[in-house]
């Protein structure tokens, strides 16, 4: 039996594991067994992780207990960059396949990939003031997630800046593809100038520079933040899934009303 | 500890933001899952 052929040209062919959960209902289905998991171990790590930085963990020797502030400002400083990260992701499946679950998950990140770039942004300034002398300061780091906090607001303001919300989300996902230059800027900052804020001590090559005591306790903190922003948004993208269905049934419902008195007019 | 007061202001924006986020994305579930079913019976469960 001959292999069947598909009309689409390969290079337009969507892939059929993403597609598979553009079903509402079979999103809706399979998000409800996942999120109190992964709800509950976000919770379960970030509590241990914050203890452990906190309480167990030892003061650094230059920088003293404000050391404890890493253990909440380098995971948000993460994840303000990998849901940018995921923006782009799902700008490059909205506009080359179309996914019809990209452009509402681009919608929920959003705000969330906002709050916490800001969030970044004042723990970083309120671990600066101790440590700099200064809450702020022009620094390339400082200044690139700044930008990254504009970008994450100027694709929220372009998703609503349209009466057609395709033409919104089609804007908004070519400026997250424009936006993630930004995402290097920001990596390699501290390594292409001289910043004020200190270099990377976890690289993907190297050997951490930080003391494991404090490593594990980051570790978790990061996991368990990570799994929190996944909760967040999975849980947003459920309520705009049931949002998006309520508003079909409404105007289907408003559109037999209309037909059946357009109906009782005519005789 | 000199740092303290910097240290629980941190930690406190955190469970803020974070917080803030995850009881309005719960109590948003929630309101439409209500609203579904009264519309729906069928579609909300």
């Amino acid at each position: 039996m001959d292999a069947p052929v598909s009309v689409v040209p390969a290079a337009e062919a969507p892939p059929r594991s993403l597609h598979r959960f553009a079903n509402p209902g079979r999103f809706l289905r399979l998000s409800g067994r996942v999120l109190p998991w992964l709800a509950g171990a976000a919770l379960v790590l970030t509590l241990v992780g914050l203890y452990w930085g906190l309480f167990v963990s030892p003061a650094d020797w230059q920088q003293g207990d404000a050391v404890r502030i890493m253990y909440v400002h380098v995971p948000a400083a993460w994840l303000a960059s990998a849901g940018y990260f995921s923006l782009a992701v799902c700008a490059v499946l909205s506009l080359v396949w179309r996914h019809p679950l990209a452009d509402l998950a681009a919608a929920e990140i959003g705000p969330v990939g906002a709050g916490f770039a800001a969030l970044c942004l004042a723990t970083g300034s309120i671990w600066g003031k101790p440590m700099w002398g200064a809450w702020w300061v022009w620094d390339a780091r400082l200044t690139s997630v700044l930008v990254l906090f504009f970008l994450y607001l100027g694709h929220i303001a372009l998703i609503r800046a349209f009466d057609d919300p395709q033409r919104g989300y089609r804007a908004a996902a070519i400026l997250a593809l424009v936006g993630a230059v930004d995402l290097p800027v920001i990596k390699f900052s501290v390594d292409w100038w001289n910043t004020l804020h200190q270099p990377d001590s976890i690289t993907l090559t190297g050997a951490p520079t930080m003391y494991i005591g404090m490593l594990y306790p980051l570790a978790l903190c990061a996991l368990g933040f990570s799994l929190g922003f996944g909760a967040i948004v999975v849980a947003r993208m459920r309520a705009a899934v049931m949002e998006r269905r309520i508003r079909g049934l409404l105007m289907a419902r408003a559109q037999e009303t209309d037909t059946q008195h357009s109906g009782m007019g005519a005789t | 500890m000199d740092h303290l007061p910097y240290i629980v202001a941190a930690y406190g924006l955190t469970v803020l933001v974070a917080g803030g986020f995850a009881l309005d994305a719960w109590l948003r579930m929630g309101r439409a899952r209500r609203r579904l079913a009264a519309i729906d019976p069928r579609a909300g469960r």
